[in-house]
């Protein structure tokens, strides 16, 4: 993965920008020296690594416009950070950049039961936001598997999913409004405790943008009243054809689980022997759960059992209590944790239309031989966001490359068959030069246009998203302009 | 003007001289200048996938028709698209693409969400000519930006619809509507609120002041398995026990009020301006009473607000300022829609200027 030549007329600069910076900040806010710089080298993307010029943390809207108009004015790129959660590299710094973090930024402004929001400042953690409202019987939905750490500023960057959003949708479906700098330094209102978008949808456009349109410092999210309650039931199948097929059945049977999981052998091996489980050994494994009351949950679990009967299943297993329930989630939340205790690993996050499963996963069996690396298969599968776990040993030499030669091309076939290259996770550096393979040069074209407007200059997180080779032309014309 | 291809439509763009006026079924009501293009030549489901929850169609594809379709299947658009002949006196069949190009949602959109978030993907000939496609036909997409947002509800402005790909849903087994007779409006707005931080899953929440002209009726609308709708209407119904509320369960009766509220048929034939607001909904009674409308008319547990007004009323000057826009849905007084703040309006031109640098796309509507 390549990265721009840093801009020797910025590292020249250092310490003027970092004089102008302690000018609008707080002194501690405001961090230059190398060794404390490296902090923020990376996010959870971790094979790459550069420390940026200078980290800023601001504590406020004001801070963060007074930061984007002092890079502004002296033409020095911004990368925004969450909680460098990104498994995509969406937060990597380059050497010629100031790192704008949220991390001081995590206050909860307003919470109204009545008309079911929450406004808060973005650095606040994903978990954060259910804790503070579900003793009062709300929570926030999204819930990606990084919630305890990852920041809404994040979430909103990357429109993060989660393993619920089958039924709730991603973080677009549960943003009501936002406050946003523009990299002048302009902050603007967008949205807000209302519905529907005025004029263009501006606030669908910003979520999902992985920060290079603005910096979201406020959010207004929609909460939800928790349900009643809710069970899991584990299903093992023969094999992945037939796993795909009850899925497809439950789906069409009118029933919509929360969450449909999907393991395949590989992975319930690996959780197996890390987790102690008790998963059955079989070819593939469902976890479906419903949510409602305990009559509710029974009636749809009733129809969901006898869709599965219907398809021979090796295992059918229903949480009694609690306590079975946490059993049942315990091989599958503990899936990547059992990965990085036998290799190292890289995440995928291709989406694939559901019909297309039983394919794609022989497919990904027949790639993973060629190639000689291990991949087990964990996955959203109501929604057919595919995880590959590519396993690897980072110290052996060229096993990365071989890595990312394969993840590269389980991507393409994603795309071949309808899909996309990232679901949930976002193209930050890790996918940006496959977008070449799902998008025609005027798609991306149209998408870089919506920056122009954004960010004339191109100094909002530059280097991501978009083939280098494609955005080269106008991250050029910023740099001449100075 | 009507294309029958993709490349025809981009074709006739590109060597357009004059503004052009883009029409789907012509039943919202929107009279511009301009040269007419007619969509209804891209017509068809190109793809429909029940078990995949995915259905893909030519943009000027009549919604009739794909919603024939996807009954066939026992699922629907969940969203529940407004039908807006009976309210603008228009005739002609609405067309997904116009569904699409003007966001149009209905009263479950306070549950569900709203037209765009069951948008997957679109292809779209922008301003220039050009073919453009975004997202595509699977639930979870984040790759590149979201495009398919931005062009849903932007009204033609921005570009000409080919097709679009939507995220369907199981119609459930039974519905049913809890009936709350004789509240005033600022009660009703805070049973629905009640209603709504309930956990029992309201997929409809409408107050009519006037009902279907016999008095004030508050309507809470619950779906799913016939268990669930039975034991939660019961719980609902419980909640409200000091009001005096009924349990309508004909599955013909609760969709027939449904469609009513969907399609504001309290205003049918009535004179005036017709006006939607979307706003705070526990602010909604307070609107409604700076607005100074005849006939108000609250969905969305009172977040939006039909307003009847005489015609040429400057309602944005009677609201001042609020939490929400208002748009001008029928009448020709004032701007359709409301004026952005510098900023954002300097982002929406920026956009056009962008999509449709000869500004010959709808002119005059939006950006």
């Amino acid at each position: 993965m390549q990265m721009p030549q840093p801009d020797a007329r910025v590292l020249s600069l250092k310490e003027q920008i970092v004089s102008r910076l302690r000018k609008v900040l707080p002194q501690d806010a405001v961090i230059s020296d190398e060794m404390e710089t490296r902090a923020y080298e990376c996010d959870a993307l971790t094979a790459y690594k550069c420390p940026p010029l200078a980290a800023v943390l601001p504590a406020s809207t004001q801070e963060v416009s007074d930061v984007l108009r002092v890079c502004h004015d002296m033409g020095v790129s911004v990368v925004p950070r969450g909680s460098g959660t990104s498994l995509a590299g969406g937060a990597l710094p380059t050497a010629d950049c100031v790192l704008l973090g949220v991390a001081r930024m995590t206050e909860v402004i307003e919470t109204d039961y009545d008309n079911r929001i929450i406004r808060l400042q973005t650095g606040r953690t994903n978990l954060s936001v259910t804790g503070a409202v579900e003793d009062d019987g709300f929570f926030y939905a999204p819930d990606p598997s990084s919630q305890l750490a990852c920041a809404i500023a994040g979430n909103i960057a990357m429109n993060s999913g989660g393993a619920h959003c089958l039924k709730y949708g991603v973080t677009t479906n549960n943003l009501l409004g936002i406050t946003m700098v523009q990299m002048d330094g302009t902050i603007m209102e967008i949205g807000g405790k209302h519905l529907d978008a005025g004029g263009y949808d501006l606030l669908g456009l910003i979520c999902g943008s992985e920060g290079q349109l603005g910096v979201v410092t406020e959010a207004t999210l929609r909460i939800l009243p928790k349900p009643e309650g809710a069970r899991p039931v584990l299903m093992g199948f023969e094999s992945n054809e037939v796993a795909g097929a009850c899925v497809a059945d439950i789906i069409k049977a009118g029933v919509l689980p929360v969450a449909i999981e999907f393991m395949d052998r590989p992975c319930i091996e690996a959780t197996e022997a890390f987790a102690k489980a008790g998963y059955p050994m079989c070819e593939a494994l469902l976890i479906v759960e419903v949510e409602g009351s305990p009559a509710e949950i029974d009636e749809q679990l009733a129809l969901i059992l006898e869709i599965a009967r219907r398809h021979n299943p090796v295992e059918l297993r229903e949480a009694k209590d609690a306590d079975e329930a946490g059993r049942i989630w315990l091989g599958r939340k503990s899936a990547f944790g059992a990965m990085g205790q036998i290799n190292d690993y890289m995440c995928l996050d291709g989406t694939i239309p559901v019909s297309e499963l039983p394919y794609v996963l022989r497919r990904i069996g027949e790639m993973s031989r060629e190639y000689g690396l291990d991949v087990a298969n964990v996955f959203h599968a109501g929604d057919g966001n595919m995880h590959p776990l590519i396993l690897f040993d980072a110290n052996k030499e060229g096993d990365l490359e071989l890595c990312e030669a394969l993840g590269a091309d389980i991507l393409r076939l994603c795309v071949e068959v309808g899909g996309c290259l990232t679901g949930e996770h976002g193209v930050g550096i890790e996918k940006r030069d496959l977008m070449v393979d799902q998008f025609a040069p005027a798609d991306l074209e149209a998408q870089m246009a919506v920056k122009d407007v954004f960010d004339p200059a191109w100094l909002l997180n530059p280097a991501k998203v978009f083939p280098l080779a494609a955005s080269e032309s106008r991250r050029s014309v910023a740099l001449a302009a100075e | 003007m009507r294309p029958e291809t993709e490349a025809d439509l981009a074709e006739m763009i590109a060597s357009a001289t004059r503004p052009i006026r883009v029409r789907g079924g012509g039943t919202r009501g929107v009279n511009l200048n301009g040269e007419m293009l007619e969509t209804g030549g891209l017509s068809g489901i190109t793809l429909y996938e029940p078990g995949s929850l995915t259905l893909v169609a030519q943009a000027g594809t009549p919604l009739a028709e794909i919603e024939a379709a996807l009954a066939a299947e026992g699922q629907r658009l969940a969203f529940e698209p407004m039908d807006h002949r009976g309210l603008m006196g228009t005739s002609g069949a609405p067309t997904i693409g116009g569904v699409v190009a003007a966001n149009v949602s209905g009263p479950r959109r306070v549950s569900v969400g709203a037209c765009r978030d069951f948008m997957l993907g679109v292809r779209f000939v922008d301003g220039t000519g050009t073919l453009v496609k975004n997202g595509g036909r699977v639930m979870k997409n984040v790759t590149g930006y979201d495009l398919v947002k931005l062009m849903t509800g932007s009204w033609g402005t921005l570009g000409i619809l080919t097709e679009v790909s939507l995220k369907v849903l199981p119609t459930p087994e039974r519905t049913a509507c809890i009936m709350i007779d004789g509240l005033d409006d600022s009660q009703a707005i805070a049973a629905m609120a009640r209603a709504l931080r309930s956990p029992f899953e309201v997929s409809g929440a409408a107050h009519l002041p006037n009902g279907m002209g016999d008095g004030p009726v508050t309507m809470l609308r619950i779906e799913g398995f016939s268990g669930s709708v039975r034991y939660r209407a019961e719980q609902l119904a419980a909640l409200f026990a000091d009001m005096g509320t009924r349990i309508e369960s004909d599955a013909d009766g609760v969709a027939e009020h449904w469609a009513q509220i969907r399609d504001v048929a309290p205003f049918h034939g009535t004179p005036g301006d017709v006006w939607r607001v979307s706003g705070r909904p526990t602010t909604g009674a307070d609107l409604a009473r700076r607005s100074g409308a005849k006939a108000v008319m609250y969905d969305w547990g009172g977040g939006l607000i039909w307003m009847s007004v005489p015609e040429g009323t400057d309602l944005r000057a009677r609201l001042g300022d609020f939490d929400g826009h208002a748009t001008l849905v029928r009448g020709s007084g004032q701007p359709k829609f409301q004026p952005e703040p510098a900023e954002l309006a300097a982002l929406s031109h920026g956009l056009r200027q962008r999509f449709d640098p000869r500004g010959i796309l709808n002119t005059g509507l939006m950006g």
